[in-house]
């Protein structure tokens, strides 16, 4: 069905191919995963397949893509519309209409289908998705998981024989990437569609792919079974890595298959003690260093947060979990004071830091935003930093820069903050914030677009800025995270604080939010594939 | 589909029953009329009386879309129109005599050099100046108002649907716009919230760059993003047309539209020899005709759900061409209640027949069917693009729109 002869993909102003020679043969049917490091040519690899790559990006492509017959070489993607359909990171912003109705007949109107055709095609697909209800809705009203499902059907209504989605989940919370995920394999399983699909979290997905498409960081592309592919694979989701700690073949990929046959290792785990998941939280002395009381925030008619409570302590790290739209950001940049507080108070250190000027809240409350691209504006590295230096009364010159080298070595002055990695452009903005040497840091989603290794990376930080004292919040829907990096976890529904406690008591009693590890070896109380590690100690496998 | 369409079509009862969109041509031409009936008066009564027409409608059958909410803004921008209209006139009053008009208060007069003769800054405020001054706002101020009661009634995007398909790029260009435009909003106030962040309050030409740039960067960054949808979904495959034909179309094209400005000229200018007058005018427009028809060959779109033209938008077009018809026939049979005379002062009447005509254009607001409502429970979005506080502004429509009981 997709056939790639020997492609190279060159971009003009970089020397190193991002596709290098790859030769590749999707069948019909399949779903293939692609998968690799943050900044690698996934993208690359999906935009070629329905020619946006390089009739829309620029970019030199040797070789030949051949989709269903047509090269598209001389294809353009528009001429290609009804054999491939494409679902972007952002389906909000790839959205032409209004409704949800209208949107699922826009590529039909392109292609010329009859009306009674497009009649009934909308409706099959309205029951496909299971998104009959929202027919007239407006587009951006929807929930972020029904968002990404209209952008799906609105593809699929031409009937492509491909659909190739980047990154479909990644802004999900796990209930909604539930639901985005059974509406793929339902098309994969029902319809026979070919579905190309690139995630980062691979927990999620790996165990409905039939091959895996690893693109390496020299642009060269390995072709796989899932559980040969991950055997080695640079990246790899927690029950992977169980398997591979005690030694499963074949390797698991969901959490049932691990489960049949942890049987064992349960048994030479359960007797030891179970190992601490955190370094033991500094001070020891409980004291508070935010404390927040009866926190309203409304937006017009809509109660966002309402009337919260909450405590946070030196040296400890915090994760805000809860679906989208249940007020976790609005919760935090009411915290830092930047954002709009109805009601209620927050004290840090005897000061309000909604009443203080910005310059001065940002020394007790930082804040990273969920688009840390919104903070930059200078053109590069070093005029940021230089900046940062000089925005904060209490840092010296260049501490901004010591700070960013401690968090993420190797970013050179010259560069555009643009051009960063979305890790790396994290750590500059965590960088620019932290030189007001704040007490209290806030993260609003950092683990969006982050592969296993930068999100290591990232807990690395994080532990550093416990254990000088700072307390971390952590808004994210990423549950392996939060059971590496998180001592506490606050959930959120609607605006209340529902759940509240140390990491393993909250995310253990939801299944939703449980993580692979403890889902696997319940009813021990492992999180991590690192304690499990520990508890094997020397004598693994 | 169409025979049962068709028997219901001539039942009013049954259209009005079912909620639907109305053709957005209808609401253009009932809006139109009403703007044609108002520029033909300054009447103060009528006037305000159109406005109360507008306003009635509007409530009763705008949906919850964003734009649905512009009317209040066209007020706002009616409203402004005729202050600055009347402190205008106030300043730049102009010499009266003052011994046959009403003087409200004389502002101190500033000279102006020589070249400037005929203008006068300053002096007496007359009443009967004000009043014409208001009578004109007013009359310009319900002009925009027809405008924005268009523009909430009908979709903007629909309405550009009955375009011809030669002119259909033009019409995604307004599309993408108008998408693109709410979005910039919302980034740019993300962007001036997240700038707090950094301690950043600073004004003027740093504050510029600073919110500048990562919003331009981001707009840039979304239109793409919709520019690669749209090409990957099939927008503008050009079915068959050679480049021959194109360029036949192009040169069509230009040919009319050079005829029409041709005949325009020569219709205005007494002076010009008589072929590029009407001849002029009707070879350009012919020549239009068929660029359009020809241009509109190549593109291949089909259309979902195109609005039906039935009864109600019958019945809502010339709801609004009466009062038009009924006011030019007026102003042609001299009815002098329709401009009341500032200069000697008198109160303005108000005559029978236009007002019946105005208040007939009122019949749109039950004829109309209801427009589609969605239910009122709709989950809100937080995630994504925008933070927290953004989700009171990721939906551009914020609450509920209040339902008209």
């Amino acid at each position: 069905m997709i056939e790639f002869d020997r492609v190279t993909v060159t971009y003009p102003d970089s020397d190193r191919a991002v596709l290098a020679d790859v030769d590749l043969t999707i069948a019909e049917g399949e779903l293939a995963l692609v998968v690799g490091r943050t900044g690698v040519g996934k993208s690359t690899l999906l935009g070629a397949v329905n020619g946006l790559v390089p009739h829309f990006t620029g970019g030199t492509l040797a070789g030949r893509v051949v989709v269903a017959g047509r090269d598209t070489r001389t294809h353009k993607p528009r001429e290609l519309a009804d054999v491939v359909g494409v679902v972007g990171q952002d389906p909000l912003s790839g959205f032409v209409t209004d409704t949800v109705e209208e949107e699922l007949a826009y590529a039909m109107e392109q292609l010329a289908v009859p009306a009674d055709v497009m009649r009934k095609r909308v409706e099959e697909t309205l029951d496909l998705l299971g998104i009959a209800e929202l027919r007239d809705r407006p587009l951006h009203q929807l929930s972020g998981g029904q968002q990404q499902r209209v952008a799906i059907g609105s593809v699929m209504t031409a009937h492509p024989a491909v659909l190739v989605l980047d990154e479909p989940t990644s802004a999900l919370d796990p209930t909604a990437a539930e639901e985005v995920l059974a509406a793929v394999t339902r098309l994969v399983h029902d319809l026979g569609v070919t579905v190309l699909l690139a995630e980062h979290r691979l927990e999620r997905v790996v165990q409905y792919a039939d091959r895996l498409i690893e693109v390496r960081e020299d642009g060269s592309v390995m072709v796989g079974e899932p559980a040969a592919m991950l055997a080695a694979c640079t990246v790899a989701p927690p029950v992977v890595e169980l398997g591979r700690l005690a030694g499963w073949d074949p390797l698991p990929l969901s959490v049932r298959d691990a489960r049949r046959r942890a049987g064992p290792l349960r048994e030479r785990i359960t007797a030891r003690p179970v190992p601490a998941r955190r370094p033991p939280t500094v001070g020891g002395t409980r004291r508070p260093t935010l404390s927040a009381r009866g926190v309203t925030v409304r937006y017009g008619a809509v109660t966002a947060v309402r009337g919260v409570d909450m405590d946070l302590h030196a040296g400890e790290v915090l994760a805000l979990m809860g679906r989208n739209g249940s007020g976790k950001s609005s919760l935090l940049w009411a915290l830092q004071g930047s954002g709009p507080r109805q009601r209620g108070r927050v004290d840090v250190g005897g000061d309000d830091p909604g009443s203080l000027p910005p310059a001065q809240a940002r020394a007790l409350v930082g804040l990273v935003p969920q688009e840390p691209a919104d903070l930059l504006y200078l053109d590069t590295v070093a005029q940021e930093l230089d900046q940062a230096d000089h925005e904060s009364a209490t840092a010296g010159r260049g501490s901004a820069r010591g700070l960013l080298d401690r968090l993420a070595p190797g970013i050179a002055d010259p560069c555009h903050p643009r051009d960063l990695s979305e890790g790396q452009r994290l750590s500059l903005v965590l960088a620019v914030q932290l030189a007001a040497a704040p007490t209290v840091v806030l993260l609003d989603e950092p683990t969006r677009g982050l592969d296993y290794a930068a999100k290591r990376s990232l807990i690395g930080i994080v532990d550093r800025l416990a254990a000088e004292g700072r307390t971390v919040v952590i808004a994210t829907h990423d549950v392996e995270f939060v059971a590496a990096a998180a001592d506490r976890v606050v959930v959120m529904g609607a605006g209340d604080v529902i759940a509240d406690g140390p990491t393993a008591d909250v995310v253990v009693a939801s299944p939703a939010f449980a993580p692979q590890v403890a889902k696997i070896l319940a009813p021990l109380d492992y999180l991590t594939v690192d304690q499990v590690r520990a508890a094997l100690g020397g004598s693994a496998p | 589909m169409t025979v049962t369409s068709r028997s219901h079509r001539w039942s009013l009862a049954a259209h009005r029953r079912l909620p639907r969109t109305l053709h957005p041509v209808a609401w253009w031409v009932w809006a139109l009329g009403l703007a044609t009936a108002a520029s033909r008066t300054t009447n103060p009564v009528l006037l305000l009386l159109i406005v109360a027409v507008l306003g009635v409608v509007v409530a009763a059958r705008r949906g919850e879309a964003p734009w649905a909410r512009a009317f209040r803004y066209y007020l706002g921008l009616a409203l402004a129109v005729v202050v600055i209209r009347v402190a205008f006139r106030s300043l730049f009053g102009g010499a009266v005599d003052v011994t046959t008009v009403h003087v409200l208060v004389t502002l101190p007069r500033i000279p102006l050099p020589r070249w400037a003769a005929g203008i006068q800054l300053g002096g007496a405020v007359t009443l009967e100046g004000t009043v014409g001054a208001l009578y004109d706002g007013l009359r310009l101020g319900v002009l925009l108002c027809c405008l924005g009661a268009a523009n909430s009634l009908a979709n903007p995007k629909r309405a550009l649907r009955v375009l011809p398909g030669a002119l259909y790029e033009l019409g995604v260009a307004v599309v993408v716009s108008l998408s693109v435009a709410p979005q910039l909003v919302e980034s740019v106030q993300r962007v001036r919230r997240a700038r707090r962040l950094r301690g950043d309050t600073a004004v003027g030409r740093h504050a510029l760059r600073s919110i500048a740039i990562p919003v331009l960067e981001d707009a840039l960054e979304r239109s793409l993003r919709l520019a690669a949808a749209m090409d990957s979904r099939g927008y503008g495959r050009t079915g068959t047309a050679s480049p021959r034909d194109r360029r036949v179309t192009g040169v069509l094209m230009i040919g009319g539209m050079a005829g029409l400005c041709a005949g325009a000229y020569g219709l205005v200018d007494a002076g010009a020899p008589g072929v590029l007058g009407l001849p002029a005018l009707l070879a350009g427009a012919a020549l239009c005709c068929v660029g359009l028809v020809l241009g509109g060959r190549r593109v291949r779109r089909s259309q979902y759900r195109p609005d039906p033209w039935a009864l109600a938008e019958w019945v809502v077009a010339v709801s609004a061409v009466v009062p038009a018809a009924v006011l030019v026939a007026a102003v042609g049979h001299g009815v002098a209640a329709l401009n009341p005379s500032t200069d000697p002062l008198v109160w303005p009447t108000l005559p029978a027949i236009p007002t019946v005509a105005i208040l007939f254009a009122a019949v749109a607001g039950v004829a109309a069917p209801p427009p589609i409502r969605s239910a009122s429970t709709a989950p809100r979005r937080e995630d994504g693009r925008s933070p927290a506080p953004a989700d009171a502004v990721s939906s551009p429509a914020g609450p509920p729109v209040e339902v008209p009981a």
